[in-house]
């Protein structure tokens, strides 16, 4: 089953022929309406028409986060406000998150996507849809939710969260599909087997998941626990949001829609492009995005791509699932985490050389994250209530600026192991 | 007023140990110990005769150490004593964070620690008291 078989299925040949059409538009595009993409071209005397074809990608200049910080809000904006319908936004690691805009055929193109996507992993226009992502800021509700509704399926916008509501309507609306992070999936897997219902008395079929890695046996527990087929979706905000790649039947990689992204693997040390079949960190080009369209953005995802053809039918390359990072980012109930995040609240607190850790755990199938703080003379206090005033307030700030609840634990000076002067930041206890 | 030492602890094994360990390597007499826990650590807290000395040698061991005056109380080793003592920082509205008991150095008497909101308040009301004795520093060395 296809959403848009023509491409989807399209030869390499024609598929390279878009490409090379889109990227050199994008090019021109860019160049003229991004000054920072126009100043970082002449800086390596490299002009719009030096770009003629995809073989010609490596000459374009990386895009990185720290880009995005230093152009918040919209510096890397292509379109005027006025083109802009809708603006997303990703936990930032300095307290200002990452924006990204959004121009009415930029939500039709990732409204087409998301439709792919789904219809890849099974869904049809009689499909009840579950969105059990966060909707907000965050791209995963609602971008699942426009593809949903592109499709002609039934979207329910349930968002996140409240596990008793989610089993009452996977019941009582016959939900068919379900789309959410992979630890919920399981989640909620259990809370069905703790109310004592079994998947059987669902209708349950098929779901895809992301935002978070997950592995082939999370993926056989919830195909078993729920009684579906479980596909795998990628995406980032950055690029566009969930979508960006997804799985078909087959399960032996996402198809990265090729007809709007370039995809690349590269060294992460050395910046070469490498072959496809080996691994490397993902780096993506825009071909067809208005709001904010990046050249080579650096995901920090490691991966492999595969171009052989695969049994769908689908020409567009594979991608594995994430199998690590290139930077020290971590993902824990989909929230993306930097160590440094922490630090920041730390300082703000009045550390002036912070020692933490942090500490993932998986319970059952949630993921925990504690904070280790190393007590200061600073901080310490005679008197039980001040400690505890202290912990509540990291806890709280950690609150705000994660979006996620965070266990604040003080230790004492000098247990937390330093490795060459430097901390081990993050110990992830979790078994993928 | 006296000096007390409080220590951070995690809750794990050997830890006080480690401190006592330090105090007796250096020639420190105990004169009270009272432990505050919660669930992941404890503050210790401690009335030593070398408060200053054992300072410096917990903190080369990396404790974290905090000095805090706190008033120690000498009263009548009787009932009703204490309720006094007490009282009379109550009708001066001086709050209390904690108390702990403390060895005597007299006979017929007892020591009590008490942490307050107002040291100097506290101390302004209890210097010529009938109900304690206030203690000092010099008093902790046996």
């Amino acid at each position: 089953m296809y959403w848009n078989e023509r491409i989807e299925t399209i030869s390499r040949d024609e598929l390279t022929y878009i490409q090379n059409e889109e990227l050199c538009k994008m090019i021109r595009r860019i160049y003229h309406n991004v000054p920072f993409y126009r100043k970082k071209f002449q800086e390596i005397g490299l002009y719009p028409e030096d770009i003629k074809s995809v073989e010609d990608l490596s000459k374009l200049p990386f895009t990185t986060k720290q880009d995005m910080r230093d152009n918040y809000p919209y510096g890397l904006f292509a379109a005027d406000l006025s083109e802009i319908v809708r603006l997303h936004a990703s936990s930032g690691t300095t307290g200002k998150p990452t924006v990204v805009g959004y121009t009415r055929e930029d939500i039709n193109n990732w409204s087409e996507l998301c439709a792919r996507s789904i219809v890849a992993a099974g869904g049809t226009t009689d499909s009840v849809i579950q969105i059990a992502y966060g909707y907000g800021l965050f791209t995963g509700g609602l971008g699942l939710h426009y593809g949903a509704e592109k499709l002609g399926a039934s979207a329910v916008p349930v968002s996140s969260g409240n596990t008793d509501r989610q089993l009452m309507l996977m019941k009582d609306f016959n939900t068919t599909f379900l789309a959410c992070t992979p630890s919920y999936a399981l989640y909620l897997a259990d809370a069905l087997e703790d109310q004592g219902i079994s998947p059987k008395e669902l209708n349950l079929k098929a779901g895809i998941f992301g935002a978070e890695p997950w592995s082939e046996n999370m993926r056989k527990e919830i195909e078993k626990k729920l009684n579906i087929s479980a596909h795998n979706i990628y995406g980032l905000s950055e690029i566009m949001g969930p979508g960006v790649a997804s799985e078909c039947a087959c399960k032996n990689g996402m198809h990265i829609w090729e007809d709007h992204f370039i995809p690349e693997v590269i060294d992460p040390i050395t910046l070469e492009p490498l072959p496809y079949g080996s691994f490397g960190e993902l780096v993506f080009t825009c071909i067809t995005k208005e709001g904010i369209p990046l050249l080579r953005y650096r995901t920090r995802d490691l991966t492999t791509l595969h171009n052989e053809v695969c049994q769908c039918g689908r020409t567009h390359v594979r991608m594995d699932r994430i199998m690590g990072r290139s930077d020290d980012m971590i993902i824990i109930r989909g929230v993306n985490i930097f160590p440094s995040q922490i630090e920041d609240v730390l300082l703000e607190i009045g550390e002036v050389e912070p020692h933490y850790q942090l500490i993932i755990t998986r319970e059952g199938t949630l993921d925990f994250l504690e904070v280790q703080v190393e007590v200061t003379e600073n901080l310490f206090s005679d008197k039980i209530k001040n400690l505890e005033s202290l912990t509540n307030t990291i806890k709280q700030r950690l609150s705000s600026v994660l979006q996620l609840s965070a266990k604040v634990t003080l230790v004492e000076p000098r247990t937390i192991a330093r490795s060459e002067g430097k901390a081990n930041r993050v110990i992830d206890r979790r078994n993928y | 007023m006296i000096i007390q030492i409080s220590v951070f602890l995690e809750n794990k094994p050997g830890r006080l140990e480690k401190v006592l360990q330090i105090l007796y390597d250096n020639d420190i007499n105990l004169r009270s110990i009272s432990v505050a826990e919660t669930s992941d650590y404890g503050v210790t807290r401690l009335i030593l005769d070398k408060p200053a000395i054992a300072v410096e040698k917990l903190k080369a061991e990396n404790f974290i150490v905090k000095e805090t005056s706190v008033l120690g109380l000498e009263i009548e080793d009787r009932k009703g004593a204490m309720l006094a003592a007490i009282k009379e920082l109550a009708v001066n509205e001086i709050s209390i964070e904690y108390t702990y008991s403390c060895l005597p150095i007299n006979d017929n008497k007892v020591i009590i620690i008490v942490r307050v909101d107002n040291m100097e308040r506290a101390i302004d009301v209890l210097k010529d008291s009938e109900n304690c004795r206030l203690l000092n520093c010099e008093d902790m060395i046996i």
